[in-house]
């Protein structure tokens, strides 16, 4: 018994243990529907084992979607503490763990793979490629990212949550202030995921650089893809400090060495600065494919090409370089002095020149243009001055002597919701509704969509703007309750209420998807919006070798010169496509990975040891495996492109 | 004869057992911190240029600007995190 001791809840409570028997119910139903609808060759077939970009999009988007639910039931407990003053809804421990795994699920578990969904999705259409360059490693990108982010969900029920806030500063983060398992697992589950996000780096930005269809030059690629290359070439370039510094705080907990202590040569302000020189990149990760997203839903509904698309891709190149310079205005008041301090105050407001460019082109965008409110444009057109309200105070939080007042207040927690919200949400809901008909066949409801962005819009700023006073007035954030003397009462209920309607407006999404699976009309062709790049001009359902012949590239926008200017796509005959095949590898390989994280986070070594083994030897028989593809007759591509409504041959 | 003699990788040999023997070095006779921690700075990145040029044959193919590029870029972000850590905590606090 002694052994399953340290699988314990060390902070029980009555929610945790109702979340374990939801958990256990839900895994039960899965199973036993899989069994029942006979669904278990179908899932290993079709999805464990797919190396296919566009299934691994969806699994990805899926996943994304869930963990938006997951880090907003949290963040809806967190705002119902905070509604009252001296609160007793939730206790400190638990208000900690909560506001933890929120930040780490919506940044690394919901918002990466949001991302990843649209690159993995959409670049290799919008580039004319057939696959990424990498399609295993692709799956094992995929599989790396889940089974981190399932070993990050176990937590709250097996052990105990992580509850050093997601930045997780030593200190505290270390053995002698958090005794549970908690950090360790997100030390571990972060850095399975983050390998991951590191290998979909290479792929992708190898994919972008080898595989463009013909004609495609550099600077004739869509937006979107050179925001991917952009954010992807960040990825590379800043993940490996996360990987050490992950490295480093493991075996600070684990095997007792002093990096990150007080004690013995150690330095804890390390971590913070190793964890942002990662982490000040990492919003520009997030944020910049949301560029590109915008980019191409506004100049696909201004019926007008992108203005200034060399400055919008110089712009993004210096964001890039510049988001590598910034990193210290997290610790502005850590102790440093003047210089360095106003130093990092100098570059991180230089970042608004380049941010500036671009609001700027997508206004010059619209102008003029014949403007189509679909609901896509409209979380585009929400999207800018919502974002440009964030990037103003990021500017203020930039002033280093200002920053005093502000740090640790929930002036910066507002900022920062204000800039990813508007900025990364709304683009990403934007991209699904966007795609949403070149993924499923369907276009969601958008009468229901109307509605949910209004609904998210209201909320949003009623959930977040009362946020900026209360913390100028001085509350901080990551405190679970407050006095009534303070006087942060009434603008939190307001908080409360905006928080609420945000989550009408998710549940809402869910019912649209609903509505439109049962009435939305599925005569709706390959090229719903009338939009401008390739990845409209393959057919809908996408063949899985997305397009039957190489397209010719004359153009940013290839497609709509095809549709409108006669330019000729698909000049060249069938012929025999190469195709890569499925492998169970990838997911057996990670499902190892799972197993060593968890063994990791409860330091049961044998356990370790032997799934260290299972790693290395799953990387050996890849080594050894011949596996040189397969090949789809030209027969088999005619009756698939007959069938998808190919009319293009 | 001559064509067949690969030179310069027995050269490049030579050159990274000497460095290694440089390195060695430092742990046997009796240096200052500084100094060996200078010297084991500088043979450990001129012996993983060496490794790059000389054994893994960067530069010798058409994509030769794109593995430099990448170095570069890299040595770039490196010398920017290390230096603005000195800055931080060492010059400037």
């Amino acid at each position: 018994m002694e052994f399953f001791e340290r699988f314990a809840i060390p902070h029980p409570s009555p929610v945790i243990y109702a979340s374990m028997v939801v958990i256990a119910l839900t895994v039960i139903a899965i199973i036993a529907g899989l069994t029942y609808f006979k669904k278990w060759g179908y899932l290993w077939r079709e999805w464990l084992t797919t190396v296919d970009h566009k299934r691994i999009g969806l699994m990805y988007l899926i996943s994304a979607l869930l963990m938006l639910f997951r880090g907003g039931v949290d963040a809806i407990m967190m705002r119902a503490q905070l509604a009252a003053p001296d609160n007793k809804l939730l206790d400190a421990q638990h208000y900690n763990e909560i506001f933890t795994t929120h930040g780490v699920v919506m940044i690394i578990f919901m918002a990466m793979p949001f991302i990843f969904a649209f690159m993995n999705y959409i670049v290799p259409l919008q580039i004319g490629a057939r696959d990424v360059a990498f399609p295993r490693l692709n799956a094992i990108s995929f599989w790396l990212f889940f089974m981190g982010a399932m070993l990050f969900n176990i937590s709250f029920v097996i052990g105990g949550s992580p509850d050093a806030g997601w930045t997780s500063y030593f200190p505290l983060a270390g053995n002698e202030f958090s005794e549970s398992v908690g950090t360790n697992y997100y030390m571990i589950a972060i850095q399975i995921s983050g390998l991951g996000s590191l290998m979909t780096g290479i792929n992708m930005i190898t994919t972008i650089m080898k595989m463009r269809a013909p004609g495609m030059t550099m600077m004739k690629m869509p937006m979107f893809t050179w925001a991917t290359l952009v954010a992807n070439l960040i990825i590379v370039t800043v993940f490996p400090v996360l990987t050490v510094a992950l490295a480093m705080g493991t075996m600070d907990r684990l095997f007792a060495t002093n990096f990150f202590t007080s004690a013995n040569g150690g330095m804890d302000m390390l971590w913070a600065n190793l964890f942002w020189v990662w982490g000040h990149p990492e919003v520009y990760i997030l944020i910049l494919p949301a560029f590109g997203i915008y980019s191409e839903i506004i100049s696909t509904f201004s019926s007008k090409n992108l203005y200034g698309y060399k400055s919008m891709v110089a712009s993004m190149v210096i964001i890039s370089v510049l988001s590598c310079l910034v990193w210290a205005h997290h610790f502005f008041t850590m102790g440093q002095g003047a210089a360095s301090n106003s130093f990092f105050s100098i570059t991180t407001m230089a970042i608004a020149v380049p941010t500036g460019v671009k609001i700027f082109n997508w206004l010059f965008t619209m102008w003029r243009g014949k403007i189509r409110f679909t609901v896509p444009m409209l979380y585009s057109i929400g999207f800018i001055p919502l974002f440009t309200i964030g990037g103003v105070t990021g500017v203020m939080l930039a002033m280093s002597a200002a920053d005093y007042q502000y740090h640790n207040t929930m002036f910066l927690v507002a900022h920062f919701h204000n800039t990813i919200i508007p900025g990364v949400v709304f683009a990403m809901l934007a991209g699904l509704t966007y795609y949403w008909p070149k993924m499923f066949g369907f276009m969601l409801n958008e009468r229901i969509g109307k509605w949910t962005f209004w609904l998210l819009s209201i909320g949003f700023v009623l959930a977040f703007f009362p946020m900026y006073i209360t913390g100028l007035d001085g509350q901080a954030r990551r405190m679970y309750t407050y006095s009534e003397a303070t006087g942060f009462g009434t603008l939190n209920m307001i908080s409360f209420i905006g928080a609420g309607i945000m989550a009408i407006a998710f549940a809402l999404i869910v019912y649209n998807v609903y509505y439109s699976i049962r009435y939305s009309p599925r005569d709706i062709g390959s090229d719903p919006w009338d939009a401008r790049t390739l990845e409209w001009a393959t057919n809908t359902p996408v063949p899985e070798y997305n397009f039957a012949i190489s397209p010719q590239v004359n153009s940013i926008q290839p497609f709509w010169d095809a549709k409108k200017k006669g330019h000729v796509l698909f000049p060249d005959k069938l012929d025999k496509i190469h195709m890569p095949n499925n492998s169970g590898m990838p997911f057996i390989l990670c499902s190892i990975f799972f197993v060593w994280g968890f063994s990791f986070v409860f330091a049961i070594w044998p356990l370790v040891i032997l799934s260290t083994i299972g790693i290395f030897a799953c990387l050996a028989l890849r080594s050894f495996e011949k596996d040189h593809g397969r090949y789809i007759s030209v027969e088999e591509v005619k009756e698939t492109e007959e069938k998808t409504g190919g009319a293009k041959l | 004869m001559k064509q067949l003699f690969p030179a310069k990788q027995v050269m490049g040999f030579v050159f990274s057992l000497i460095l290694t023997a440089i390195a060695l070095a430092v742990y046997f006779l009796d240096v200052s911190f500084t100094a060996g921690l200078t010297i084991l700075i500088v043979t450990a990145f001129v012996q993983a240029l060496l490794q790059l040029i000389v054994f893994m044959h960067a530069g010798e193919t058409k994509d030769k600007w794109s593995i430099y590029g990448n170095v570069y870029f890299m040595i770039f972000i490196a010398l920017i995190t290390i230096f603005g850590t000195l800055f931080l905590f060492s010059w400037d606090m």
